[in-house]
């Protein structure tokens, strides 16, 4: 390889300076071809460690990596069919393990579905237009991801509580918040707000607001212009950013745990259950519903290699129309 | 159609991107507004389309108040400097882009929008590219499919926006011409942003040269270059040589030496005299007002260019100047210089 290299550098400039016609044209290209190639010997003489140090160093991280994350996902599906396959269904037939399945499927929806909307709209606001307030705004959508979701439960207690500012008007109005459907799907929307907002600010903000401004002098109206113009060219981040979201909405423990009340069959998610049977000794019940989380962590994990594929191949033809 | 501004005000914050600008065009006319970065030029191009609002003043366009109207509803054709095609569509959905977003009422059917946009793509001569995506044609071409796709909607007027910035000499050159052919086939009045004088010189039947917000004038290309208004136009459009002098009761000095030219009404006090480089008369030394040593020469194509370090005055002036190639210029030569055509403005800037 190195040997190739050698004898590629000197020869690609001869082959430039011979005839003057091509001097301008390929002579850039080609330096930067013999530049890349030099590159790469030099970076290779500079990082080729010896044969031993390599392998330690790269048995390390895969020994950590088994050691920390496939073990534990192996045990998980290990436990939860160690007595057998139809044990593990019935724990999942069981109506608590289905209530729990269901409104976790609930309140992903519902949160996935308004944080869909609130972070369109923030990263809209944020990547398009200039007002006062704009870092500011920034810097709010990111504080769920540096509050400890215990906090981000706490808060909602201390809103709707009993003791809380507005408990009182609430229990004189019968309405129900904490403790049920409500306070979870709040919780969970809080949680999980940065993602959707989180993805499409870059991306938004990189691709700018003419293709907009074309559509709207070519009479597009204002919906025309969303759903054929900046749709499209969001479209694998708002989905990026959409599965992130389901995968920690379904997956919340802390802020959940806080606003839930635990009452059985009817305000526990999957992993509120996970936890409660584990500490009743039901063992194989327990890891049937944590096998299903990791089944959505593995499943997220592809599809977020897939998208950021596509994220990537959208951005080249931006990169090369500049 | 006809477009006119009126008493144009648009302020950025404190900045005054546009003063007071007045402008008519007319009917049929492709007119380039020139000026340096910051003029205001695309600030006005914009507000014409209905992309950008003004502070105050008036727009209109055929007679009709286009205030009232948002970009939408404007049937104006814009190009932009980045091209701002849609990436995610093919070269043929671009050009429908405005065909297919038309209310339902006015809406053509999929035949004849298919037929129209070929047509365009034909005028552009790249109905071969119809498959494509943008990223995948050169700068040239996507700006062709630009304007094509800007012609879609009929325009009643057609404003681009720096049209050949973003490409590189030589497609530029060619583009130009292009433009200008397309122009005298289909006529629509056009208005193009550039702060390239020869690009505008070219293209255009109409100049407007923009500084700080102002328009310092309106001519033909002939008449900006050759009856610049302002110093600001000397200086911008071709290339002038900027001598200070002292203007006292019609005539004019250089440091202690007296030119031997007419103030031509000019007021008396400090001034700057310009005159373009062609426009020396060169001379054995002793004949003319000016007076200085070549320190070399360049010579190609049809001139040479010496640089003439003059004699007298303050200081050591260097000035450039271009003669015919009939008459050999010789490093080291004293030569005396008369300016031929001249212009003098009060220097107040």
């Amino acid at each position: 390889m190195s040997t190739q290299t050698s004898f590629v550098t000197p020869a690609t400039p001869l082959r430039t300076y011979a005839s003057t016609a091509d001097l301008a044209i390929s002579s850039p290209s080609a330096r930067r071809a013999s530049d890349r190639a030099r590159a790469v010997a030099v970076s290779k003489d500079l990082r080729s460690e010896p044969g031993p140090i390599r392998f330690i160093i790269i048995a390390l991280a895969i020994s950590f990596l088994t050691i920390f994350v496939v073990l534990p996902l192996v045990v998980v599906f290990a436990s939860a069919f160690s007595k057998g396959i139809s044990a593990y269904f019935a724990a999942l037939a069981e109506p608590e393990a289905l209530s729990a399945i269901r409104l976790t499927l609930l309140v992903a929806a519902i949160s996935v579905g308004l944080n869909l909307l609130f972070g369109v709209i923030a990263a809209w606001a944020i990547a398009k237009f200039d007002f006062r307030g704009k870092t500011f705004l920034i810097t709010l959508i990111d504080l769920p991801f540096s509050v400890s979701p215990v906090i981000s439960g706490l808060v909602f207690v201390l809103l709707f509580g009993a003791q809380g500012y507005w408990g009182t008007w609430l229990q004189a109005h019968n309405i129900h918040i904490l403790f049920a459907l409500p306070g979870i799907a709040l919780a969970t929307i809080f949680v999980t707000f940065p993602f959707v907002a989180r993805s499409l600010i870059p991306l938004m903000q990189e691709q700018g607001t003419q293709e907009e401004e074309a559509a709207i002098s070519l009479g597009a109206s204002g919906l025309q212009t969303f759903f054929r113009v900046t749709l499209p060219n969001i479209k694998w981040g708002l989905l990026y950013g959409v599965l992130l979201c389901n995968a920690r909405a379904m997956g919340e423990f802390g802020a959940v745990s806080v606003v839930s009340g635990h009452i059985r069959g009817e305000t526990n998610t999957m992993p509120l259950l996970v936890e409660i049977l584990y500490n009743e000794y039901q063992f194989v019940a327990s890891f049937a519903i944590a096998s299903l989380l990791a089944m959505l962590a593995l499943i997220t994990l592809v599809v977020k290699t897939v998208l950021e594929q596509r994220l990537d191949e959208g951005q080249m033809p931006r990169d090369e129309s500049k | 159609m006809t477009i006119e501004v009126k008493n144009i005000v648009k302020k950025f914050g404190a900045f005054a991107a546009l003063d007071n600008v007045d402008l008519k065009v007319g009917k049929g006319e492709l007119l380039a507004l020139l000026g340096p970065s910051g003029s205001g030029k695309t600030t006005l191009l914009r507000i014409i389309a209905g992309l950008d609002w003004p502070d105050a003043g008036e727009v209109r366009i055929d007679g009709e108040d286009a205030l009232g109207h948002g970009a939408s509803e404007r049937h104006v054709g814009f190009v932009f400097q980045h091209y701002a095609l849609f990436r995610h569509m093919t070269v043929f959905e671009n050009v429908a882009f405005g065909l297919r977003v038309q209310p339902r009422a006015v809406r053509k059917d999929e035949a004849t929008i298919r037929a129209r946009v070929k047509e365009l793509l034909d005028l552009v001569q790249l109905d071969w590219l119809a498959n494509r995506y943008p990223s995948q044609l050169s700068g040239g071409q996507r700006q062709r499919i630009a304007l094509a796709r800007a012609l879609a909607i009929e325009p009643r007027i057609l404003l681009l926006d720096e049209p050949f910035g973003a490409l590189d000499a030589k497609v530029r050159k060619e583009l130009r011409q292009w433009l200008r052919s397309l122009h005298s086939e289909i006529h629509v009045t056009s208005i193009f942003v550039t702060h390239d004088q020869e690009e505008a010189l070219e293209v255009a039947n109409q100049v407007v040269v923009m500084d700080k917000g102002r328009i310092e004038q309106i001519g033909t290309p002939g008449d900006v270059y050759d009856n610049p208004a302002t110093a600001f136009v000397h200086g911008f459009i071709g290339e002038s040589i900027v001598l200070p002098v002292e203007v006292a009761g019609g005539s004019v000095r250089l440091g202690d030496r007296p030119l031997n030219i007419a103030a031509d009404g000019a007021a008396s006090g400090a001034s700057k005299l310009f005159v373009r480089r062609h426009d020396m008369q060169i001379g054995p030394a002793g004949t003319g007002s000016l007076e200085g040593a070549v320190r070399h020469v360049r010579s190609f194509g049809p001139i040479q260019r010496a640089e003439v370090a003059l004699s007298g005055g303050e200081g050591k002036m260097v000035i450039e100047i271009d003669a015919p190639r009939d008459r050999e210029l010789q490093a080291g030569e004293i030569i005396s210089l008369q300016p031929r055509r001249y212009r003098i403005f009060a220097a107040q800037d």
